[in-house]
């Protein structure tokens, strides 16, 4: 299965490097999108892939005796996922006022308009 | 200790305040710690000199040998009994001085932040705790060099000061880790116990403690920036350039010698740079006409000699180092002061306007001409003392004993035209007008001269003094052993007697013609051209325009081109280490997939290809919202339950936003070249390429055990809680997650304010609001004359 | 611009009046859960962010606006300030800064109620999570009128 996602995390490296060299603005946004997903899932894949062991103790136990997913991995996609959407909602948000103010998305346009 | 060093910055920060309150007496009281801190020092004199070290430590960093550790011996203490004790006269000086100048209480500030970092400096006995004084007297001196900063002079001068010194003091950092490293111990005490000269790091290490002492001790080719730092006021002069920051060099020289000064590299280096640092000062001296140039050139020479006795290495070498810089510090200390008086109570700033001031300014004249002849080294004064012993080991020198000799001799005859120059020129002769009506200054301004005038001609009348109770003590530390040399006056008639005597006459000599004499050496103003000065101006301008250049390369205000050098870069950079691995080690394993998330994985194969290719908004919008979704079913399948969950919320939230600016949107539209396309299309798939292996690679080559058995185990008995991805959040990372719902009130904020506090779209104050009504009411009154 | 964001849909709109409140519950619920099971304030914040922006779409911005009472931003700054002084209890009993405290208080009737700073660290998290989504849509639903 690490094969797979490797595969597919290249795919989506690939697909948000070049949304982000494209002049759109909309474009870069997109590829941010695909770019945060494949962060998160690099390090989900690299943390180790493991089948229906949730890092959850249970009631009454004092801890995990066999093999689990690894819980700090989890932890660290977790506040990505947030922060990630932090920054996509504030770029949607400079976006909108980008293109009310100066009436383009393209980059290009964009430089060197105050 | 570390109090003494800490009461100078509270006392720093506090003294725009104190001075807000008490108004002209600040300077006063804020002399009174100075003065404290002399006493408590002086009384460390009698320990001291049986020479007792005292050492006192706070923990600092611990783990990486980093301490606040300080420590006194003879050197320190002459060190700190300089600051101190010619501090409290500066700060009385410059109250006067500088009464009425509207940034006084700043610039207290920045005298005190300089005299606790000096004060540390000396004091300290860590390197590293060292380093950091030791910048930061470089940044105080900064703003003290360019304390009048409205004048662009001025700022230009204090930063080539800054420039030249901070690089120094980049070599110093880079040298002292060797040093820590080669010692095993970043502390002094430690080091000082051992001789480095064998060590493997002994040459570049060396270089590098040298280039940062040269630098700060304006040592031939740094020399320029010393005397531009006149463009202090006077009591910063008389400061840095008597006992203080010019010296810092010098200290760590003499610190540092006990270690690394027993090799020819160490020696003939200092011997030679000295001498022609002590050369070229006292020429430039003699050629200069403003007070204070000279005296900046003269100290210039004092730094070369200084330098040039401790590459002696010998034990009368110690000895004369450390009496020459305390009658150094006092005779110009003394002068300097006496320089700014005849600015500030005269308007006199050049020799060449000053002549016949004795009737007017008695006290004064008495004062400069004791420190002059100290200056010249006259009999009785201690001067005197500090120049026979001078002569005397470089007589007794082992190497380059002629050359040497026909140095010392030769700058001493210009110091005593420069001597000559500061005892008669501005006193005596024909009385001429000056631009201020001349008098003598109050005794606030004249207690700092008269104070060390008088100590130059006690000391040099019983030169035991010193040299029983600092000198001996301070002179053993420099030379690593207890020293049995003495001080005295006199030492009958003998070589170096001789030597002075005919440096004296011809000194005078040379007085007589000076005029004549910078005439005859007028064609050396046309060599410095190409001085380091010259230099230096032409390497800064070089920089402006290299960084010119390659902001305009690299930062071309393009995102995209950044993002393509970044990429290529990292590109370029894992690739070719990826080619130099041993042992690549893929592999391919794809019989463990199940259906479920082979469906998955050929969804979001599918979804991905046509997010880069549709044409859409509203298409990317929900094939984007499908990818989120699927990638949330991986985390599921994959036993990470509160990531999915959030991965979905996050997804949906996420599609409800750019929905919300969906409408607004523009429509995709074709604007790069096909051209480009394709190139972004091979660097993006490369990539792609790279990753997938990156991630097989790193998969199969793990061979650390992680961290996270730590937490599973510890989740329950620690964190009282079953989900160990939550205990980690709220508890044992619990600081990492407050940094990042402080990041998302950061974006809460941004977002607020890029909407509603549009600047120019309407008034926000009632400033703005007045302003605006103005400039309609001019408006529409304009318009009516139309 | 006229456009609304709502779907003058009677079912929706009726639903959403069921449901909200159910969700707001549930939101809570899984707060306060997430330490033994999944959940937690991140999850808790958007289910309850993803409830007030479901009002939104189902009735008119006003009456989500109302709904909260407050704007936003304070929510994300009364959040972050529970968040910061949760760290601080531990100083007073002479631990590392963060380190976690435990009370237990024995309530009559309910039995013991379990508090601890990372549960007060958990709901400033909450918090902090409702208000940063809810100024985004909030944000740009006003500039849309």
């Amino acid at each position: 299965m690490t094969t797979l996602m490797a595969i597919l995390i290249g795919c989506l490296y690939a697909a948000s490097i070049y949304m982000m060299l494209r002049r759109s603005m909309v474009k870069l946004l997109i590829g941010l999108i695909l770019l945060s997903n494949a962060a998160n899932l690099l390090i989900f894949t690299v943390a180790g892939l493991e089948r229906g062991v949730p890092p959850l103790i249970a009631q009454g136990a004092e801890t995990i005796t066999g093999p689990t997913a690894d819980p700090l991995a989890q932890a660290l996609i977790l506040t990505a996922i947030v922060i990630a959407f932090g920054v996509l909602a504030f770029a949607v948000v400079l976006l909108h006022r980008a293109y009310e103010v100066i009436k383009t998305d393209d980059m290009n346009e964009m430089k060197g308009t105050d | 200790m570390l109090y003494v060093v800490l009461s100078l910055f509270v006392l720093a920060c506090l003294a725009p305040l104190l001075h807000r309150y008490t108004g002209r007496h600040s300077g006063s009281l804020l002399a009174l710690v100075p003065a404290t801190l002399f006493s408590f020092f002086a009384a460390q004199l009698a320990l001291v000199s049986q020479g007792e070290v005292l050492s006192q430590r706070w923990l600092w960093f611990p783990g990486m040998d980093i301490h606040l550790s300080f420590l006194l011996d003879g050197l320190s203490l002459l060190f700190a009994l300089l600051i101190t004790g010619i501090g409290t006269f500066i700060l009385l000086y410059a109250n006067r001085y500088l009464e009425g100048h509207p940034a006084l209480g700043r610039f207290f500030l920045f005298l005190l932040t300089f005299m606790g970092a000096m004060l540390g400096l000396v004091l300290a006995d860590n390197l590293i705790t060292l380093f950091v004084f030791w910048e930061l007297t470089t940044v105080s001196s900064f703003m003290l060099i360019g304390f009048n900063h409205e004048n662009a002079e001025s700022r230009q001068k204090a930063h080539q000061g800054l420039m030249v010194t901070v690089i120094g003091g980049l070599a110093l950092m880079t040298g002292f880790i060797m040093l820590g490293f080669a010692a095993g111990s970043y502390e002094l005490s430690d080091i000082l116990q051992q001789d480095l000269t064998g060590h493997a790091l002994y040459l570049p290490m060396l270089v590098l403690i040298l280039l940062g002492a040269f630098t700060k001790s304006a040592q031939t080719p740094f020399h320029f920036w010393l005397p531009n730092a006149m463009a202090a006021p006077t009591p910063v002069s008389a400061y840095l350039h008597s006992a203080t920051m010019v010296k810092a060099g010098i200290y760590l020289l003499a610190r540092l010698q006990p270690t690394l000064g027993d090799s020819a590299a160490w020696m003939l280096t200092l011997s030679a740079i000295g001498a022609i640092t002590m050369l070229t000062g006292i020429f430039l001296a003699s050629r200069a006409t403003g007070i204070k140039k000279v005296l900046a050139y003269s100290t210039v020479m004092a730094l070369g000699t200084l330098t040039m006795l401790l590459g002696l290495g010998t034990e009368k070498a110690a000895l004369a180092a450390v009496t020459f810089l305390l009658a150094h510090a006092l005779y110009k200390g003394a002068l300097f002061m006496i320089a700014g008086i005849l600015d500030h109570e005269a308007g006199i700033k050049d020799f060449q306007h000053a002549s016949g001031l004795r009737h007017k300014m008695p006290k004064t004249c008495a004062v400069a001409v004791i420190a002059a002849l100290s200056l010249a080294g006259v009999i009785p004064l201690f001067g005197f003392v500090a120049k026979e012993l001078l002569l005397e080991a470089v007589l007794s020198g082992s190497h380059w004993q002629i050359a040497l000799i026909i140095a010392t001799v030769l700058a001493n005859i210009f110091v005593v035209l420069v001597a000559a120059l500061l005892a008669i020129k501005p006193w005596f002769g024909e009385e001429i007008a000056t631009p201020k009506k001349a008098h003598d200054p109050g005794i606030a301004m004249l207690s700092g001269p008269m104070v060390l005038a008088s100590l130059s001609l006690v000391l040099g009348l019983f030169p035991f003094i010193a040299d029983k109770w600092l000198l001996q003590a301070a002179a053993s530390a420099v030379y690593g052993n207890q020293i049995t040399d003495y001080l005295a006056l006199w030492h009958g008639v003998n070589l170096p007697l001789l030597l002075s005597l005919t440096s004296l006459c011809f000194g005078l000599l040379l007085y007589s013609q000076w005029p004549r004499w910078r005439q005859f050496t007028s064609g050396v103003d046309r060599l410095s051209a190409f001085g380091p000065e010259a230099l230096y101006t032409k390497m800064m301008a070089g920089l402006v325009i290299f960084a010119g250049w390659q902001t305009k390369v690299l930062q071309n205000g393009y995102l995209r081109n950044y993002l393509l050098t970044t990429i290529a870069t990292m590109l370029l950079l894992v690739g070719w280490a990826m080619l130099r691995l041993e042992h690549f080690n893929i592999t391919f394993d794809l019989h463990d997939v199940k259906i479920q998330e082979a469906t998955v994985f050929l969804i979001l194969l599918v979804t991905i290809l046509s997010a880069v290719l549709v044409k859409s908004f509203l298409a990317a919008v929900a094939l984007l919202g499908a990818l989120g979704f699927a990638v949330a079913l991986i985390y599921v399948f994959f036993s990470a339950i509160d990531v999915g969950i959030t991965q979905v919320l996050v997804e949906t939230i996420t599609v409800l936003l750019l929905v919300l600016v969906l409408y607004r949107l523009p429509e995709f539209r074709k604007l790069s070249s096909n051209m480009n396309r394709a190139r972004d299309a091979v660097i993006a798939i490369s990539s792609g390429i790279l990753i997938t292996l990156l991630v097989l690679l790193v998969t199969n080559a793990r061979d650390m055990e992680g961290i996270s058995s730590f937490f599973i185990a510890n989740s329950v008995p620690e964190g009282y809680g079953r989900n160990i991805v939550n205990v980690i959040l709220v508890d044992f990372r619990a600081l990492d997650t407050l940094g990042e719902i402080f990041v998302l009130a950061l974006v809460a904020i941004g977002i607020y304010a890029m909407v509603h506090l549009r600047t120019g779209s309407k008034p926000v104050t009632n400033a703005d609001k007045r302003l605006a009504s103005e400039l309609k009411r001019m408006n529409t009154t304009q318009g009516d004359k139309k | 611009m006229s456009r609304q964001f709502n779907m003058r849909s009677l079912i929706l709109s009726t639903g959403t009046t069921i449901i909200l409140p159910l969700l707001l519950l549930f939101s809570l619920f899984l707060l306060l859960r997430g330490h033994d099971e999944p959940g937690g304030g991140f999850i808790g914040g958007l289910v309850a962010a993803a409830a007030i922006a479901l009002k939104l779409f189902a009735d008119d911005y006003p009456s989500a606006k109302s709904l909260l009472r407050v704007h936003p931003l304070q929510i994300v700054g009364v959040g972050l300030a529970i968040a910061a002084l949760s760290s601080l209890p531990s100083l007073f009993v002479g631990d590392n800064f963060f380190t976690a405290q435990w009370w237990s208080l024995d309530i009559p009737i309910f039995g013991t109620l379990k508090l601890s700073t990372p549960l007060f660290f958990d709901i400033g998290v909450f918090l902090g999570v409702i208000g940063t989504v809810l100024t985004a849509i909030f944000t740009l639903v006003e500039v849309e009128h």
